[in-house]
């Protein structure tokens, strides 16, 4: 099948995967608080409510709780819904929908009743927002069986990943960073699916493996093009999915390098790259030449101050430190410090 | 109403000799509720429940048998023993799912109705909940969105003065739940839970209301449970920790609705002594089929213990 590609923003990617797959599924409509209002989702709705209708794009009450389950129950019915919530923040008064309810449900039924829905948790961080309007609760979500967690860090997996997620039958949470709403990539044209639970080589390497998702990847990319300047070869993955994880791809490559590097967005006590680096120790620590090293938020609420702001988050900076200390690090086997 | 009673009564025994393990709410006492509201409806109208929803899920249609084979934790029970008695469904007769979160489905009852209308289908939704619910945000945030886009749903608050231990008294300052819904200008009646045939009346009002484009309706039955929260009783090891009054059980046992409906029934000469025999003795046979149907079935396989996590 041909397929037009140009450059596409990332928020336009998403648009573009919400146009087609209304246009194409009369099951599948958009709920949500500010659903309509780029004031709340950046122009990843533009022209949605136009084409659809009240009856299919639903801005809602501040009713987080209430409108999430509305969702889950849609999609209990046979409908396809995407409920957005505009920071993932506010989402965390829809626990009890999403971890209670549409998690468990097709277990707990014994695969007798299902729930395809998409919930989409923006991150909307920096700007001297805080603690209350800059979390990112990913890892939250990993946690729960019954719930798939996509991460997408480029145009193109922005639109084949909400196509997909909407296509699953399980309940997806997308989780997008507002900070990548302005990047640009590739993007066909048509309708697309980037398969859930695959991770993706960004860049291929054989000094040591850079494991990145959604928003860390842009960084990490930075950090891979200067180190190769240093004549360090990184190799760069983008998990795109953080729940399923996609162990497979992940101990090929440190069957390869012998070193990992592991830098996520969210904090450091029970996260993403935990996970990853348990992952790794638990299969491949045959293969390790040096200790696993993590860059993630400290664990610490985010700060208001922009001054405290810029040491909160981690950069590309923060990322070739702590890649050359894996490089340099000596083998694990010894135990040394 | 004699199909759930029976169905209720056969457990007792066999949850206190531990042959059968799961939390199990009884529904004895309420059996007009979901009776009455249940023969409103039709086949493809949809219902949610609750903790206490064996009750629902027959009068809904769902089979005796596979009810009875969850509570074993059979691989035939209607969730495939993976769900126990708080975890109950019949997609195909429309019973959407009971969970033992309170409040826990009133949203996703919610959201049915919302594909109802967004699919343009006449089709009603229920959502069944108890007087403990109306403690809980969500019901709140659920009217309002109801009434805002004039949803097909039926709140059916089963107000049996109890949450849990804790008496209605202690959880509200009026034992007034059918007024929440007022200022969110949602029709709603207070109604006599124990009597099947007001609860079918005002059950078919609403439907009627809700197919006209016209809902949602808030309902609320005054009813109480004849058994403990959990279990036969409230009795926890020996003590006494249930703390209703014993006369306040005996007013309630003399105003059972199965024994009303049945008083009615001879009344008016719709059926015998007989008649009324014939019915028990039929359920009586049910239920003892269903009883044996999951004793004989099978476990779940343990190779099949992390089955159903995803659907593919």
């Amino acid at each position: 099948m041909s397929s037009k590609i140009r450059m596409l923003q990332y928020s336009l990617a998403i648009n573009e995967a919400l146009h087609q797959m209304m246009a194409v599924d009369k099951s599948v409509f958009l709920i949500g608080q500010g659903v309509k209002s780029p004031w709340y989702v950046g122009n990843t709705t533009r022209g949605i409510l136009a084409k659809f209708g009240t009856n299919r794009v639903i801005d809602t009450p501040v009713s987080e709780n209430a409108i999430t389950g509305a969702a889950v129950g849609a999609a209990i019915s046979g409908m396809r819904p995407v409920v957005v919530h505009p920071r993932i923040d506010f989402m965390m008064y829809a626990l009890d929908p999403i971890i209670n309810e549409a998690a468990n449900y097709h277990y707990m039924f014994g695969g007798k009743s299902c729930v395809p829905v998409v919930i989409w948790g923006i991150v909307n961080r920096g700007g001297e927002q805080a603690a209350q309007h800059s979390q990112s609760l990913h890892a939250l979500f990993a946690h729960i069986p019954g719930l798939k967690v996509v991460m997408p860090a480029t145009a193109y997996d922005a639109k084949g990943l909400m196509i997909s997620a909407i296509k699953d039958n399980n309940p997806v949470i997308y989780i997008d960073d507002r900070w990548l709403y302005a990047t640009e990539g590739k993007v066909p044209k048509d309708i697309y699916s980037v398969p859930i639970g695959k991770a993706v080589i960004r860049k291929r390497g054989r000094d040591v493996t850079l494991v990145s998702v959604s928003y860390m990847m842009i960084e990490s990319m930075r950090a891979t093009q200067i180190l190769q300047k240093d004549g360090i070869d990184v190799e760069l993955i983008d998990l795109r999915t953080i729940k399923p994880l996609d162990g497979e791809l992940l101990l090929k490559s440190i069957k390869k390098t012998g070193r990992m590097m592991i830098v996520d967005g969210g904090w450091k006590t029970g996260g993403v790259a935990a996970e990853v680096s348990a992952l790794i120790s638990e299969s491949g620590f045959k293969y390790l030449k040096a200790p696993i090293k993590r860059v993630t938020l400290p664990d610490t609420p985010a700060p208001a101050s922009s001054r405290l702001e810029k040491e909160y988050y981690p950069t590309s900076k923060n990322i070739i430190l702590a890649v050359k200390e894996v490089i340099k690090g000596k083998g694990c086997h010894g135990l040394q410090g | 109403m004699v199909r759930i009673r029976l169905c209720e009564e056969s457990l007792v025994e066999l949850i206190l000799k531990g042959e059968i393990k799961c939390p199990v709410h009884l529904y004895s006492g309420e059996e007009a509720v979901a009776t009455g509201v249940c023969s409103a409806l039709k086949l493809t109208d949809y219902i949610f429940g609750t903790h206490r929803s064996h009750g629902h899920y027959l009068a809904k249609g769902g089979t005796l048998a596979k009810l009875i084979a969850e509570i074993y934790g059979k691989e035939t029970g209607c969730s495939k023993g993976r769900g126990g008695s708080m975890h109950l469904v019949a997609v195909e007769k429309g019973m959407l799912g009971a969970v033992p979160i309170v409040a826990g489905t009133i949203s996703l009852a919610l959201g049915c109705a919302l594909a109802s209308k967004i699919r343009k289908e006449k089709r009603v939704t229920i959502s069944f909940f108890g007087d403990g619910a109306a403690g809980e945000g969500v019901l709140y945030e659920s009217l309002n969105f109801a009434a805002l886009k004039k949803l097909p749903i039926i709140f059916v608050c089963e107000n049996n003065l109890y949450s849990t231990h804790m008496s209605i008294t202690e959880c509200r300052v009026k034992n007034d739940i059918f007024k929440i819904a007022e200022p969110f200008g949602i029709e709603s009646y207070k109604v006599d839970g124990n009597d099947v045939l007001q609860v079918y009346e005002a059950a078919r009002r609403a439907v009627k209301i809700c197919r006209k484009g016209k809902g949602p309706v808030f309902l609320e039955f005054m009813t109480y449970r004849l058994r403990g929260h959990v279990g036969p009783d409230d009795n926890v090891q020996g003590l006494h920790t249930d703390i209703r009054p014993k006369e306040e059980i005996a007013k309630w046992q003399r105003k059972c609705p199965i024994k009303k409906f049945g008083k009615f029934l001879l009344k008016n000469k719709i059926l015998t002594e007989k008649g009324l025999k014939n019915i028990n003795q039929q359920a009586e046979k049910e239920v003892c089929k269903a009883h044996q149907f999951a004793r004989r079935s099978p476990f779940p396989k343990k190779e099949e213990l992390n089955k159903y996590v995803f659907k593919d």
